[in-house]
């Protein structure tokens, strides 16, 4: 009898709310069509179907979006008070908790993630994100002490498509707080939870042209990062596109900012807690079917436990529950896109062809919509592309190592430098570690744990720029 | 004997360090499954079937023994789609009145013993305690550790006595409570259970249910690890009974939830898992009613015994 007993489907339900057919673009505080006319389908990608229409944004959209910024810049934004602007930033915060479920379902349809994960972190932590800003925007003299604090203008912002509507609130919330305002292109595969958020600006009375978004695929970002009227840049994404926009900058004394790949190493020491390390492995990699930037992609683990460890990872993966993404008690849901679907495959191939050892767990996936199993390699060598390169899926590259020097040296020898993390059960090796590892973020005996108030951003081609924290506002502001 | 101390002279804390954050972190994701609709009733009955229904009172007396009987074999009126509960767990002397009343049924009868719930009685005390249970024909020993012998660092001796009361035990399977509210820490809660097993033990049982904090999820899943764990390392399954403070069928769902995931649905069974309870089955039928007529029920309808 027990041994048969499993979970009903637990579908989370999409009926509360209603999704518009199509959306227009949002400039100055109204939703209105492209000038072009063109419209691109957002789609489920847990069952290809069309959710809606949206905007084709062209270079004359992203144009009148920067004037419509620039005219809100200098008209309203910048000659409100601090307390002012904290305001609508605390009324943003507290109509995204509000509508928390339907942004959460949303997120969901269009990006394929859990309905655990935007219900419990992304619609969460980006509510958060809200309320710690809304609280800097009248204190900002007290982040930097002794100088005179201003805004810099408008800024052009441009965010990548695993945690949607999240990376609004990490780009928006910091800009508005300083006293600028923003453009901002979300990722063409999951632009629904931005056009949301548009509407919850309106709803919050947010002064028009305040915010402003443009819905298109990359022809777009780069109409928006060339157009000279802005005077800062935010890119969060991969670090080939990064490089192009930071090329078209050059010489333009735009700021810019970049958050790029990673290829986190993931260390695991002989005297970890074993169980909660490989705990730790799931949340580093498969979180949000491995869509993320600091993922800890590379597994480094003492040859002394590495047997043990690989056993009880495999055996708590094929406990991981893939499928509907809208069902409650799913663990991994769909790869965001068809593209990026292909391109993970195309990883599973190269490193099976370089040598190494594939194992997938067993459990059956969806017909329709694009899935990838929970996957890890093992007998990797350092110089396989598998590990050398962000894959941006489920997919682990799992090294042993003998000392700690030896793990210090592999975990640094990427070019990435965006998190990493390190279990043991001794502080002082976690300081030794800590110190030894060149990246941004460095989580001990946990992984991908996130926080408004602590900064986040990489090295090398990582990118650079800090976001969160009092770090995260200094991109967005003069000093004198 | 000597054998045991010298393989028990290894022990010492922490055998497998355990992270309480990452716990209570594990603790928290297992509690979001939903388990709902046909899960939800097989869940239900499934845990009522695992059930010892307890009564560990110093006023007990034969008559209610007797009726805490009839209710394991018979749960609820009006409904034959259930299972018997598991066992009965009652005080060695009403062992003899238990068994009386359970004649002809599957049910088991479970004594505690060995100076239950304090330990504090001396070896040979517990030795006869424990064979004067079996001898009145208990089929399970539900024993406590001698939880001063452990906080003061004597591993060894905590470990030779189980092994004693497991001999003399016989046949009789043998619960080892570890009493986790008195231990302190998770790294102490998992140091006891692989003490436990290591000394022989079938099963490992969270608390007497005389003490609070008694099953917490965060004791259950350290114990479920450990369990695992001594069953990669030797081969053998070792059963999980969690007892003291679990109420509700929630509880009881969550409890399914994490064996299932920890230890893998080969556990899912009476033999290898229990709970130990006794307002528990009202609640599960409680439940189980709701299911089938759509409207919760007073308490009133359904037995207290």
């Amino acid at each position: 009898m027990g041994a048969d007993w499993g979970y009903a489907p637990a579908p989370e339900s999409a009926d509360h709310f209603k999704l518009k057919d199509h959306y227009g673009l949002f400039i100055g505080g109204k939703f209105v069509p492209a000038v072009s006319g063109k419209r691109f389908k957002t789609i489920n990608p847990a069952n290809e179907k069309v959710i809606a229409e949206v905007a084709d944004g062209g270079e004359k959209d992203v144009d009148k979006a920067v004037k419509t910024a620039r005219a809100a810049y200098d008209k309203v934004w910048r000659k409100l008070s601090g307390r002012e602007r904290g305001k609508y930033l605390y009324r943003i915060a507290r109509i995204i908790q509000e509508r928390s479920r339907e942004l959460a379902v949303v997120e969901s349809m269009d990006g394929g993630k859990p309905i655990r994960e935007s219900r419990d972190v992304d619609i969460p932590l980006a509510a958060a994100h809200f309320f710690y800003h809304a609280g800097w925007a009248d204190k900002l003299g007290y982040a930097f002490p002794g100088k005179s604090v201003s805004p810099i203008g408008v800024a052009g912002q441009i965010i990548p498509w695993n945690f949607p509507l999240l990376m609004v609130a990490w780009k928006v919330a910091p800009a508005l707080a300083c006293g600028n305002t923003v453009v901002l292109k979300p990722a063409e595969t999951t632009p629904l939870t931005a056009l949301l958020f548009a509407e919850i600006c309106q709803e919050a009375g947010l002064p028009e042209g305040v915010f402003s978004l443009v819905t298109g695929a990359g022809a777009t970002g780069a109409a928006l990062v060339n157009h000279p009227g802005l005077n800062k840049v935010a890119f969060t994404g991969s670090t080939e596109v990064g490089k192009l926009i930071q090329k078209s900058l050059a010489g333009r004394g735009t700021k810019l900012t970049l958050e790029l790949g990673g290829k986190a190493a993931h260390i695991i020491f002989e005297d970890a807690t074993i169980d909660q390390a490989v705990e730790g492995i799931i949340n580093g990699i498969y979180f949000n079917q491995g869509h993320v930037c600091c993922a800890g992609s590379r597994l480094l683990v003492q040859e002394s436990v590495e047997e043990e460890v690989v056993t009880k990872l495999k055996a708590r993966m094929e406990t991981l529950m893939v499928g509907d993404p809208l069902d409650k008690n799913t663990d991994i849901g769909a790869i965001n896109s068809k593209a990026q679907c292909d391109r993970i495959r195309d990883y599973l191939k190269i490193g099976e062809e370089e040598g190494a050892e594939l194992f997938q767990t067993q459990c059956s996936v969806p017909e329709k919509g694009y899935w990838i199993r929970p996957s890890f390699f093992t007998k990797v060598a350092q110089s396989h592309r598998i590990v050398q390169e962000e894959i941006f899926g489920p997919v682990l590259a799992i090294q042993s190592f003998r000392t700690l020097n030896e793990a210090l040296e592999k975990a640094n020898n990427t070019p990435y430098g965006l998190s990493g993390g390190v279990w043991t059960d001794k502080g002082a090796k976690i300081f030794k570690v800590t110190r030894g590892i060149r990246a941004g973020v460095i989580w001990a005996n946990t992984f991908n744990k996130f926080d408004p108030t602590s900064p986040f951003g990489g090295y090398k081609e990582s990118g650079y720029g800090r976001e969160g924290g009092r770090h995260g506002l200094r991109p967005y502001v003069e000093l004198s | 004997m000597s054998t045991i101390s010298t393989l028990s002279s290894r022990f010492n804390i922490p055998s497998h360090p355990v992270d309480e954050v990452g716990i209570k972190e594990r603790v928290a994701r297992l509690a979001t499954r939903s388990i709902k609709k046909f899960s939800k009733v097989e869940g239900l009955k499934l845990a009522l079937s695992m059930v010892d229904l307890t009564t560990l009172e110093g006023a007990d007396t034969p008559g209610r023994v007797r009726q805490l009987c009839t209710k394991a074999i018979h749960l609820h009126s009006g409904r034959s789609d259930l299972p018997m509960v598991a066992a009965v767990c009652v005080y060695p002397t009403m062992v003899r009145v238990a068994r009386e009343a359970l004649k002809g049924t599957p049910i088991k009868v479970a004594a505690v013993a060995t100076a239950f719930p304090s330990g504090m009685n001396p070896l040979a005390v517990k030795l006869e305690d424990t064979r004067y249970a079996v001898g009145e024909g208990a089929h399970e020993i539900d024993m406590v550790i001698s939880r001063g012998d452990f906080l003061r660092g004597d591993y060894a001796r905590v470990a030779d006595e189980i092994a004693e009361v497991k001999k003399a035990c016989g046949k009789a399977h043998l619960k080892v409570i570890l009493e986790t509210g008195e231990l302190g820490t998770l790294d102490r809660v998992r140091l006891a259970s692989d003490i436990a097993m290591e000394a022989g033990a079938d099963f490992i049982k969270t608390s007497t249910g005389k003490i609070q904090p008694a099953a917490t999820p965060e004791v259950v899943l350290v114990m479920l690890q450990a369990i695992s764990d001594f069953f990669r390392k030797t081969g053998k399954k070792i059963g999980m009974k969690p007892a003291g403070g679990i109420a509700n069928a929630k509880a009881a769902l969550n409890l399914l939830v994490m064996v299932r995931e920890v230890l893998g649905p080969a556990w899912l069974n009476p033999d290898l898992f229990r709970i130990g309870a006794s307002k528990l089955p009202n609640d599960i039928l409680m439940q189980l009613e709701k299911e089938r007529t759509g409207v919760y029920q007073g308490g009133d309808y359904f037995s207290n015994d």
